[in-house]
Formats: C-alpha cells, sequence, structure tokens
C-alpha cells in the first residue's frame, strides 16, 4: 500500500506480540463502474477484540457497510464482472481473510462470523420458513440431521424471544411482525455461535421500543457468546448505550475514533459533532429542534479535494491557507497522554480550536 | 381454499359465458343485424333457395337469437339435434355445434384435433421452459462475458424469427444437413410412440426455439434482479454455496414470474399454433380454425374460439393455484 | 325453349361461378405433372400413356392442400374430387380413360350402351350391365339410378353439388327429394322411369344433346336407398368402383381400399392397380412440393400445380423435368369489354385495346409460357369445336400492333385515346399483374386506364352486376373461365348468351346479346350427339371474337409433377387432369 501517500496510524492495540482479534489495516474497496471508480472504503484501519463492541457511524455512502460486506467476504461472491477492488488487510483471528481461498472464507462465513441486516423482511427469503432458513444456516456447518437441526432452530428462537418457538419455526417471514422478524434474523446469524458478529442497521427498520429490545437483546447474547459485535449505524443513538468504541466514518474513511465516552463527550471533528446535534436524545428539551448536518454526502467517484468534509463543513474556513479545500488530514491523535481510550481524530483545525468550539459552542446547544 | 377454487370456477364459467355471447353475436347476431343472410355463410357454393331453406332450419336461423343462443348453450350441456323435419342429425354432449361442410359434430372435431396440439404444447413446453430458463441462468450468471453476450444475441434471433423460417431452417438443418431426423407426419402417439417422437421433433424444437428464447431473456432479467436482493446476500452471509445460493434461493424466485408467462403462453397455444401447425402440416387446432375460416365454417371457428378460451381461463386458474404454491405470501381467498 | 333456355343458363351460371369460386385459384398457378419412366419426358402424359403397367399392388399417395368438399356423389362439385370419384363411383356413362380428344368422349360404364335416343332426342333409354354391384354385393338396379338422382332435388338436406338435373328434370313437379317424397317407395320423380330393374329411361321436355354429359357427372351416380344417411352419408358413400371408402376424417384425409364386389370384367374404364389409395390434406403446398419431389408422395392430386419454388426446382433439372407436365385446365384467362360503358359500344374502341396489348407481357404476368399459352379466341382447347389456330387478332404473334391499335383509335373516332377503368379482383395477384401489363400498353396509344381493385369475395356483386358495372364505368374486366362439363355450351353458354345477363352473379360481361348467337346455342342443344353439336359452338366462337368482345390472355396451364413410379400416367383431357382410373404405383 505504498502507493496510498495518507499516513495510515496504528491503532489502539494490545500489547505487542498478541495480535487482536480482527484487525482491518489499510481497507480499501474501490467499486469500477461506467461513470469512474467509486471509492466505497478508501483506507480504513481498526481492531477489535472478543467481547468488545465497535459502533461504525456514518450517512449512507459513507461506506459502513461496505466495510462489513468486505470483512465477510461477501464481496467476493455473486458475479465477478461486478467485484469490487478490494486491498489492505482484514486479519481475522490471524489469517488474511482477503487473501485467503474463497472457499475458505465461505466456510467461516456464518460460522466464525455472521451478519444480521438491516431489513429483515426483505433479507429473509419469503418463499422459505423461518425454520427452515435457521436450519439451513445451521446445516451448512454443522454435520447434523434434519431433526437435531430444527431442535436447535427452536431453541435458538426461544433464545431471541420468540413465544411459542415450536410453532413459529413454521411460519414464513411475513408471517411475523418487524421486531420478531429482526429477532429471527439474530437467531440465524447466532445459530452456530459465531465469534464475530456484525449487525448493519439492526434496528432502522423497527419501532423505538422494538428497537431497544432489540438492542437489549444483542447486549446479552454478545455477553453471553463473548462474541466481538461490530454495530453499523448511521445513529448515534443505537451505538450511545452499546458501543465500546465509535469510530465515525465520512466519504471513505475514518474522520473520528475513540472510546464512546470520548467520542460522545468529547468529539473532535465537526461532522461528529453534526452528528451528535442530529441525534434525538431523552434528556433534550423538547422544544429545541434537531440539527442535521447540512448538504449531501461527498460522491464517491469525485471526492472532494482537501478534507472530503469541507463543502458541508461550518469551519471550513477556519484553518488559514484554505488548507481544508487541498490537504487531506491526517487521523492524529488527541491526546497523547491517554491510555486504551486513545482517541483520534482528522481535522486541519487545531486541537485547541476544536476543543473551544465543542465546549464553548457545540456541548451548551446539545 | 375450497371457497377460493369454487369461486374460481364460476369465474370461469362466467368468462365463457361472456366469450361465447361475443363469439355467438358475431358469428350468428352480427350478420342478422347487418341485414346479410347467414345461411349464406354457411352454403358454399351452392346457394340455390331450397339449399338456404334448408340450412336456416338446421341451423335454427328462423328462431330469434337470444333463443338461437339458449339452444347453442343447452346443447354443450345436453346436446341438440339439428332437425329439419326430413333429416335429422344428432349432435351428442358436449355438442359445440354442428358442421354442415363437414357433416361432423364440432366437438368430434375438437377431440380429433386435440391430441395433436396438445403433443406440440406439451413437447415444445418443456423443451422451451427447459432451455430458456438454463440459458438464462447461465447468461445471468456469466453476465457481460462472450457466453452471455452470444445467448442473448441468440435469443434476440429467436424472438425475432418468424416460426415459418425457423420451421423452414430447421429441417433444413437437422434433416437434410445432419441427417439426424426424417420428415414425417404427425403420427398418434398411441400408434406408434417411436414415430409420433420423430415427427414431434422439428414442430416442437420450432416452436420452442420461439418461446425459449423469450424465456431466457426473462430468466436473465429476472435472474439478475434476484441476485441483488437482500435475501441472496444473506444466504450467502450464512456461507451457503454458490451452487445452493443459485439454485435453491435465486432460482426459485426467479420463477415466479415465468409461471404466470407459461400459464398463458400455454394456454393460448392449447388453441392451436395455426403457424407451427401449418409449416409442419399437422392437423392441429389451429390449421382446424384457419381452414374453418376460409371455407366459411362458423361452427367449427367459434367452437375453437370457445376451446381456446376455455384453455386460457382454465391455464389462468392453474397458475393463479400453483402460485400460492410458489409464494406463501399468496393466499387464496 | 326460352324457359329451357333459362333454366339451364341460371344452373350453368351457378355451377360456373362455384367453380370459378373452388377452383379458381388453383387455375392461376396453372401447372401439372407428368410421368416417369422409361417413356418419361416432359409433357409425355398430355400426349400419351406413360409408363404402360398392369401390375397390381401397393399404396397411390394422393395429398391436397385443399380438402374434398364432399364424397357424397349428390354433393360433391370440386374438380379433383370427381377425379377421385372415379375410383370408388360409377355412372351410367363415363369419359374413357384415353388419351387425347377420345378422353373426352362418353362412354357406357354402368350402362350396357349409349343411351338410345327416341322421341325426338327427348327420351333417353339406357339398359344397365349385368353383374354390377355395390360394395356390399346387392345388384345395382335402375331404382337405385332414380333414388341418386333423386337425392339431388333433396337441396335443402343434400347441398353442395351441381343442380343442372333438377333443372332438366323437375319439368314444373317441383320434387322436393327422396326425404320429402310422398311415394311409399320414394320414386317419385314422375320424369325418371324405371320399367325394370335393368331399364331406366329419362324423358326430358326437350332434345338436349348435353344430357349424356350430366349423366356421367357423379351426381347420377346409384345410391341404394337402404343404405342413405342422408347429410351424413357424405361420411361414408356406398362403391361401385373398384376401391371403398375405408375411413374418412374432414380436413385430415380419407383411406380407400380395394372392393371386393367390383367386377373388372363390368369395367372398361378403371383399371383398379392399387391395393389402397389414401388421401391427405396439407397446410402447406411447399412441404408438399418437397414431399413429391422426394418420391415420398405419389401425385398432388389436386392438380393446381405446384408452387413456385417447386417448379423452379422442377424445370432447371432434366431428371425431374421428365416427371412433369403442363397441361391445359380448360380455363381461359382474358379481359372483356362492357358495351355498356363508352367508349366500348363502339367495336373500333374495344379492338384498339386488343391490338394495343402486349400479349407476351400478359403471358408474363400470369407466370411466363409454362402458365398457359397465348390466347387466340375463347373457345379453349380440349372442349368440342375450339380450334387454339383461329387467331383473328394475331394475338399468337406475341407483339403489340401499335399502327392496328392507332388506325382503330381513328375509326373509333378517338385518335387521341381516351379514359377508362380496368375491373381486377384484389385477391388474384397474377390478374392485378395482367391489369397492370395492359395499362402500361394503352398508355402507348393514348389510352389512359385506371385500375381499380375490387374485393375478389365480392365479384357477383361488383363486376357481376351490369348496372354497377355502369356505374363504375368499368370498360375493361379482368376475368378467368372454365367450363363444369366438356361442351360448348357448358363453357360459352354463361359468358355470351344474352339470356344469361343476370342483375347479380351475372357473367356475361359484355352483356352481349346477339339473337343469332343465342338461336345456335338451341341448334346446338337439339343436336343428337355432342359431336354434333360441336360445329354450332365453333360458329359461336368466331360471332364472339368478330365483335371484339374480349382479349383472351391465355388458354390456362397448370404444372404437374407426379412420382415417377406412377404407371399408366396420362392427363384426361375431359378434366385436364391425371386419369386417377388407372394410374398405378407398381412398375
Amino acid at each position: 500500500m505504498t502507493d496510498n501517500p495518507s499516513f495510515v496510524p496504528e491503532p489502539a492495540g494490545p500489547a505487542p506480540g498478541s495480535e487482536p482479534f480482527l484487525s482491518v489495516r489499510d481497507l480499501q474497496v474501490h467499486f469500477p463502474t461506467d461513470d469512474g471508480l467509486v471509492k466505497s472504503v478508501d483506507g480504513l484501519s481498526f481492531d477489535l477484540e472478543r467481547g468488545r463492541t465497535l459502533g461504525i457511524v456514518g450517512e449512507s455512502g459513507s461506506g459502513k457497510s461496505v466495510t462489513s460486506l468486505a470483512i465477510m467476504g461477501l464481496h467476493r461472491t455473486g458475479n465477478a464482472r461486478s467485484r469490487p477492488h478490494i486491498s489492505g488487510e482484514v486479519r481475522l483471528d490471524g489469517e488474511d481473510l482477503i487473501r485467503a481461498d474463497a472457499e475458505h472464507v465461505r466456510k467461516l462465513r456464518g460460522r466464525k462470523m455472521a451478519m444480521v441486516f438491516q431489513d429483515p423482511l426483505s433479507a429473509m427469503h419469503p418463499y422459505y420458513t423461518v425454520g427452515h432458513q435457521i436450519i439451513e444456516a445451521y446445516r451448512t456447518h454443522q454435520d447434523v440431521d434434519k431433526k437435531k437441526a430444527r431442535t436447535r432452530a427452536i431453541e435458538m428462537l426461544d433464545r431471541v424471544g420468540i413465544p411459542e418457538p415450536a410453532k413459529r419455526v413454521d411460519a414464513y417471514p411475513h408471517e411475523f411482525s418487524g421486531g420478531m422478524r429482526q429477532r429471527a434474523m439474530i437467531a440465524m446469524a447466532l445459530v452456530n455461535n459465531p465469534e464475530l458478529l456484525i449487525a448493519d442497521e439492526p434496528t432502522t427498520a423497527l419501532d423505538v421500543t422494538v428497537q431497544a429490545q432489540i438492542l437489549d437483546l444483542i447486549r446479552d447474547l454478545q455477553k453471553e457468546f463473548g462474541s466481538a459485535v461490530i454495530m453499523i449505524t448511521h445513529d448515534l443513538g443505537v451505538v450511545a448505550e452499546m458501543a465500546d468504541d465509535i469510530l465515525v466514518m465520512y466519504g471513505g474513511r475514518c474522520v473520528e475514533r475513540g472510546s464512546a465516552e470520548k467520542v460522545f463527550y468529547e468529539p473532535r471533528h465537526p461532522y461528529t459533532w453534526g452528528l451528535l446535534g442530529s441525534m434525538p436524545r431523552i434528556d433534550r428539551d423538547q422544544t429545541d429542534r434537531l440539527i442535521p448536518v447540512k448538504g449531501a454526502p461527498p460522491s464517491l467517484i469525485n471526492i472532494p479535494s482537501g478534507c472530503a468534509f469541507n463543502p458541508r463543513c461550518p469551519y471550513a474556513d477556519v484553518p488559514k491557507g484554505g488548507i481544508t479545500r487541498t490537504q487531506r488530514p491526517e487521523l492524529t491523535l488527541v491526546d497523547a497522554a491517554e491510555g486504551a481510550d486513545r482517541h483520534w481524530s482528522a481535522c486541519h483545525m487545531s486541537q485547541e480550536e476544536r476543543t473551544r468550539i465543542w465546549t464553548e459552542e457545540i456541548a451548551p446547544k446539545l | 381454499m375450497l371457497v377460493y377454487l369454487i369461486r374460481r370456477l364460476f369465474n370461469v364459467v362466467a368468462t365463457l359465458l361472456v366469450v361465447s355471447v361475443v363469439t355467438f353475436g358475431i358469428f350468428f347476431a352480427v350478420p342478422k343485424i347487418t341485414g346479410s343472410d347467414p345461411a349464406l355463410m354457411y352454403a358454399g357454393r351452392e346457394t340455390n333457395e331450397t339449399a338456404l331453406a334448408g340450412i336456416r332450419v338446421k341451423m335454427g336461423f328462423d328462431k330469434p337469437i337470444s333463443e338461437q343462443y339458449l339452444i347453442f348453450v343447452k346443447g354443450i350441456v345436453a346436446g341438440r339435434d339439428y332437425n329439419t323435419g326430413v333429416d335429422s342429425t344428432h349432435c351428442p354432449a358436449p355438442c359445440f355445434g354442428y358442421s354442415f361442410k363437414t357433416e361432423t359434430p364440432v366437438w368430434d372435431l375438437m377431440l380429433d384435433r386435440i391430441p395433436v396440439t396438445l403433443s406440440l404444447a406439451l413437447g415444445a413446453a418443456v423443451i422451451w421452459v427447459i432451455a430458456g430458463v438454463a440459458t438464462g441462468v447461465v447468461s445471468a450468471l456469466k453476465r457481460r462475458t462472450a457466453i452471455d453476450r452470444t445467448v442473448m444475441v441468440g435469443a434476440l434471433a429467436g424472438v425475432s424469427l418468424p416460426i415459418f423460417f425457423t420451421g423452414m431452417v430447421a429441417p433444413a438443418v437437422l434433416v437434410y444437413g445432419l441427417g439426424w431426423l426424417d420428415v414425417s407426419n404427425y403420427r398418434p402417439l398411441t400408434e406408434d410412440p417411436g414415430a409420433w417422437l420423430n415427427s414431434m421433433i422439428l414442430p416442437w424444437v420450432t416452436l420452442a426455439f420461439l418461446f425459449a428464447a423469450t424465456y431466457a431473456r426473462i430468466t436473465r432479467a429476472t435472474m439478475l434482479e434476484v441476485l441483488g436482493e437482500d435475501y441472496i446476500r444473506t444466504a450467502r452471509a450464512k456461507g451457503l454455496t454458490e451452487r445452493v445460493v443459485i439454485r435453491k434461493h435465486a432460482l426459485r424466485s426467479t420463477l415466479t414470474p415465468l409461471v404466470t408467462m407459461f400459464g398463458l403462453d400455454f394456454g393460448g397455444l392449447l388453441g392451436g399454433a395455426v403457424l407451427t401447425e401449418t409449416t409442419f402440416s399437422f392437423q392441429g387446432l389451429g390449421t382446424a380454425a384457419v381452414a374453418a375460416i376460409g371455407a366459411g365454417d362458423l361452427p367449427v371457428i367459434m367452437g375453437i374460439t370457445l376451446l381456446a378460451a376455455l384453455f386460457v381461463v382454465m391455464a389462468n386458474l392453474i397458475v393463479d393455484m400453483l402460485y400460492a404454491v410458489i409464494d406463501p405470501r399468496v393466499r387464496l381467498t | 325453349m326460352i324457359r329451357r333456355k333459362q333454366a339451364l343458363a341460371i344452373t350453368a351460371v351457378i355451377a360456373a361461378l362455384s367453380l370459378t369460386a373452388a377452383c379458381g385459384d388453383k387455375g392461376d398457378d396453372g401447372k401439372k405433372g407428368g410421368e416417369g419412366s422409361s417413356n418419361a419426358a416432359f409433357d409425355a402424359a398430355t400426349k400419351g400413356v406413360v409408363n404402360p403397367s398392369d401390375k397390381k399392388g401397393g399404396e397411390l399417395k394422393l395429398w391436397s392442400p385443399q380438402d374434398v368438399d364432399y364424397l357424397d356423389p349428390a354433393r360433391a362439385y370440386y374438380g379433383f374430387v370427381w377425379n377421385m370419384q372415379r375410383l370408388y363411383i360409377r355412372q351410367l356413362l363415363a369419359y374413357d380413360s384415353k388419351p387425347g380428344a377420345d378422353g373426352t368422349k362418353l362412354v357406357p360404364d354402368l350402362a350396357e350402351a349409349l343411351p338410345v335416343l327416341s322421341n325426338d332426342g327427348k327420351t333417353y333409354t339406357v339398359k344397365i350391365k349385368d353383374g354390377v354391384k355395390f360394395e356390399d354385393g346387392t345388384p345395382i338396379t335402375s331404382k337405385d339410378f332414380k333414388y341418386g338422382i333423386e337425392r339431388v332435388f333433396a337441396q335443402d338436406v343434400l347441398s353442395g353439388g351441381p343442380t343442372y338435373l333438377i333443372d332438366l328434370l323437375d319439368q314444373g313437379q317441383k320434387y322436393p327429394g327422396p326425404y320429402k317424397d310422398t311415394d311409399p317407395n320414394k320414386m317419385g320423380l314422375k320424369s325418371v322411369e324405371t320399367p325394370d330393374d335393368k331399364t331406366i329411361v329419362f324423358n326430358l321436355a326437350s332434345a338436349n344433346s348435353d344430357f349424356s354429359y350430366l349423366l356421367a357427372m357423379p351426381s347420377s351416380s346409384p345410391v341404394p336407398a337402404g343404405k342413405d344417411t342422408g347429410a351424413t352419408y357424405t361420411n361414408k358413400p356406398v362403391s361401385t368402383g373398384p376401391y371403398k371408402v375405408e375411413s374418412f376424417t374432414a380436413s385430415k384425409g380419407a383411406t380407400f381400399v380395394r372392393n371386393e364386389h367390383w367386377d373388372p370384367k363390368t369395367d372398361t374404364i378403371r383399371k383398379g392397380l392399387p391395393d389402397k389409395v389414401s388421401f391427405t390434406v396439407t397446410t402447406n403446398p411447399d412441404d408438399m412440393d418437397a414431399r413429391l419431389l422426394s418420391g415420398d408422395i405419389d401425385l398432388a392430386v389436386d392438380g393446381t400445380g405446384m408452387q413456385q419454388a417447386g417448379k423452379n426446382k422442377v424445370l432447371k433439372d432434366p431428371a425431374l423435368k421428365k416427371n412433369a407436365d403442363n397441361p391445359f385446365t380448360g380455363y381461359i384467362r382474358y379481359f372483356a369489354f362492357p358495351q355498356t360503358v363508352a367508349p366500348f359500344d363502339n367495336i373500333e374502341c374495344r379492338k384498339a385495346v386488343i391490338y394495343a396489348a402486349d400479349p407476351k407481357s400478359l403471358q408474363n404476368a400470369r407466370g411466363g409460357p409454362t402458365s398457359g399459352d397465348l390466347g387466340a379466341n375463347m373457345l379453349p382447347p380440349g372442349i368440342p369445336g375450339s380450334d387454339k389456330s383461329y387467331d383473328p387478332f394475331g394475338l399468337t404473334k406475341g407483339e403489340p400492333q401499335v399502327e392496328k391499335a392507332k388506325e382503330a383509335l381513328k375509326a373509333c373516332g378517338k385518335p387521341d385515346g381516351f379514359e377508362t377503368t380496368i375491373a381486377v379482383r384484389n385477391n388474384r395477384a397474377p390478374e392485378v399483374k395482367s391489369a397492370e401489363s395492359l395499362q402500361a400498353a394503352l398508355a402507348k396509344v393514348g389510352i389512359t386506364a385506371k385500375i381499380d381493385q375490387f374485393d375478389g369475395k365480392l365479384s357477383s356483386s361488383t363486376i357481376g352486376s351490369p348496372e354497377n358495372v355502369k356505374k363504375k364505368g368499368y370498360g375493361i374486366i379482368v376475368m378467368g373461365w372454365g367450363a363444369d362439363y366438356n361442351s360448348g355450351s357448358g363453357f360459352l353458354q354463361p359468358l355470351v348468351d344474352g339470356s344469361f345477363i343476370l342483375p347479380n352473379g351475372n357473367n356475361n360481361y359484355t352483356e352481349i346479346n346477339d339473337p343469332e348467337i343465342n338461336g345456335l346455342f338451341d341448334k346446338a342443344a337439339s343436336a343428337a350427339t355432342p359431336e354434333a353439336a360441336a360445329p354450332f359452338y365453333t360458329d359461336i366462337n368466331k360471332k364472339v371474337m368478330e365483335k371484339a368482345l374480349y382479349l383472351p390472355i391465355n388458354f390456362d396451364k397448370a404444372f404437374v409433377y407426379h412420382n415417377p413410379r406412377l404407371t399408366n400416367v396420362y392427363f384426361n383431357d375431359s378434366m385436364g387432369k391425371i386419369d386417377l382410373a388407372t394410374v398405378g404405383v407398381v412398375k
């Protein structure tokens, strides 16, 4: 990756010598299209340990879902002509998934790493019963007979809180409510006790009450199975209580990363401020209006020069010399003295400036 | 389900009644309204008054049209007698009319023709569904490759080339060029299965080519669409092999729209594959209809029209029932 | 006399109309086939017998793109069905199975001898041969003949066939046919008597030399009353010939097998060589031609001739061509000039058109030399009294005669030409092309002709209505014509007898009503024999031509190919078709 001019800092990790469970290094996912190269993910790095939860946050098109699919190796399936160019490293338990044999990765999918998708109605096959689809996932990786698999499916449905699981196992997805479907989806993802669970907007299609239930469920299951979880969402609220770490993506890159506490309470990137501003909060004064991030997400074919966020950034002119429009900011440590909670962000403004803006201008309005 | 079936069957009968009223109107009432004598159309070449009078009595043209229609419908259920007082002809139920040009009940003629058309339609259907779906799937999976392009150009040709062209080229290649087959006339399956098969292959291939092309294109397009569905991504995320993903998850969804198409195509074909039958000199319902039109044999035209309508309506019903089997979201209520 | 003529006239018109309607298409392509063997050669079967042989056995495979109309003798009208009926039914008289002019002569068939005429030619007495039987072995009696003829009268049940017999035999009785006959034996027709089982007597109202022809038509065949099934008799008619109907399915075909009760000793006409005859209806004439050329089938029995593709193939290949023939069909293609439309009331203007026409171009419009010989007059070869070489306008020279045309225009008082309309059926490509050819030729002498294509199915009310012809100003009409039976009256009378002018379905397009011509028809009818009538028709033909009312295009020919394995192949001049009475399939 020497042709990548940008500096990629080593993220926080465990002690030298022991590799993190999941390690992503300079991941690039580029889709060739007739209009040009779509750089969905353009140099992303992070680590994740077992039992920990990483929240990846960003608008649609920021590259967060593409990242999850790249980890799962799902970009390598289907028609060869429409596959993206992937480079960088995705190491799961010491194995480089990008360079591994496709068949080997397939065997890991659903067993070692599993995924829960956004819309369970469209993500489950309408023609097969819920039980059938769970059994299928189970038997693909376990050498068991149908009866045992069925018992396992019922057990899993029971575990995710579906009432009368022995009966509902034979129901079709459309016969379930939205929340039930997502529970079934989770049951299906967890049926093989995966060590990595990626949940891509698992609650977006659900109403608020059900959202909370599902999030609780994922958290409980994570504790029980000890899996690593990646929670992908556009909604900071969803990850607020779940994630240990948060990674904010913009234009296919990481703009801020750190412990949940840091990112929530001491965010150091204007985009994160925007996201926080648009987050509904129970403790917020109901008369205040949500402040969405103004402007549209960047084109991934023609990413703005300089800081990708500059066209939407209210502070784009704060750094002198128009540097925000000419030079791409690198991820840098917010405070080198911090320990495991190391906090990174990519912004041309000085630390002091950002601290001042956050504490004086943004935080009070939230 | 039973209620649904009964209701649908009721609809079938109602549809057929409407079709029968319309066709009856066209063939029997309109000439009367416009003042032309329908008996003239039955008279053939000999149009002397005695002959016309005989035809009028036989066909019941002396009665009001509504009564003629009731007699016609009653004939289907209970049979009827064409009694001229001099000469009585019995037409047993189901009497779809009686052809005075050929002196045969229309039903007998149709019974004689149905096996031919059915043989043609069934065999061709098997070929075109298998060939069309297979090439469509391959094409979709090999999208934008040379294979895909070749198959799709072939499919475009299949859609564009008329039956009488492929009907000429197919024998030229298979019979005279490669010598794989003999030219032969339709032989009933019950008489000689080998000869039947030999006589059917060319018409099957010719007819199937046309449909297979369409089916390949639709299959390809649907398959590509289905492959983009979330549940296919889910299936892959579960670690299913690509084979299982395609065969089990993608194909089943791909086939759904094809079932509708197939129902209509097949139902329509049962009414007679006119061009194919003509090209291969098959005496099926299609050629019978054409011959009847040429000869102005109205009872036969009407009988075949009704039969064709019945086939289409029934095919639709079966497709709808099949839908419920394929797609559990569809409820028959 | 007038009444008689009127009656016969009407039937003839109907008959001829029917024939044009039913067979016109076939005549259009005008091609027929021949034979192949030791003496096989192109057109040999129109001159003599090809592959003479008396070997029996095999299956004669007949195909046709046209289904039979009816197998019932009283209802059949298609020419090719009459030919097929020579296989399974016999009449008192029949056309002899001999090539050339002999084939147009009537010889006794079920009759012992030709009819004996008495009572000034008004009474025909016929004796029936000994040993002739129906297919069930029952001897054929005079009552069976009478019953068969009576059936023709039951038009309300048995429509379809020619009705000449009604016109000549009803004689005011209004006989309703056997089904409504009050006579317990169903023998109520008064003009036909059966003094004993062997004798049948026909009493005509007036002498008619054509009556023998009617006795040779299938509608005069014997039918056993006990076996008559009325309208459905057509599906299984009782046989008297060498074959009987084994099976018949409308629009599919039929199978004929040997009739064990046919005694060849009683039959001088039929050979009965094949063991079996099959008839198959096809929907694909090109496919039929291919099978014919491959030897898969024996004959396209409809006799309309090959399609263009097959024809071209045969013409190019001498090995195939020797199995082909180019016989006359008995049709003439012509233009007619209605005298009611100016300036065609003037003979000179009519002559101008005749001379201006380009005969070669017209022949090409119809499909070239194999589609027919250049027309010269209005009586086709094969009809007694015809003379192909009679060419009053020099048409067979094949060149337009522009000078003569211009002189005629001057004589007509239109030296600069005139305007007129050519009426042509829109569903006959060769006729439309003919009209275009004439249009081009006329333009060269200053005559401007506009072409009006009308719906061919409505001929009887467009060109068949003199009132409409006048109204539309149809100065030139394109048509074709063939006869039902082989006499000058059968052909010419509907065209040129003034008493045949009808308000609808008229065929006398020129509306000629000349007492001299009308009188000649009467004289011909009262002649004792067809041979004696022939000179009258020669005369009528001349009179008509002298009036310059018609421009003949060609004497129609067919291009017919036959399987070289066929034996005893020859074209019977009475029908212009390969005689099925003699063909065999084993050399």
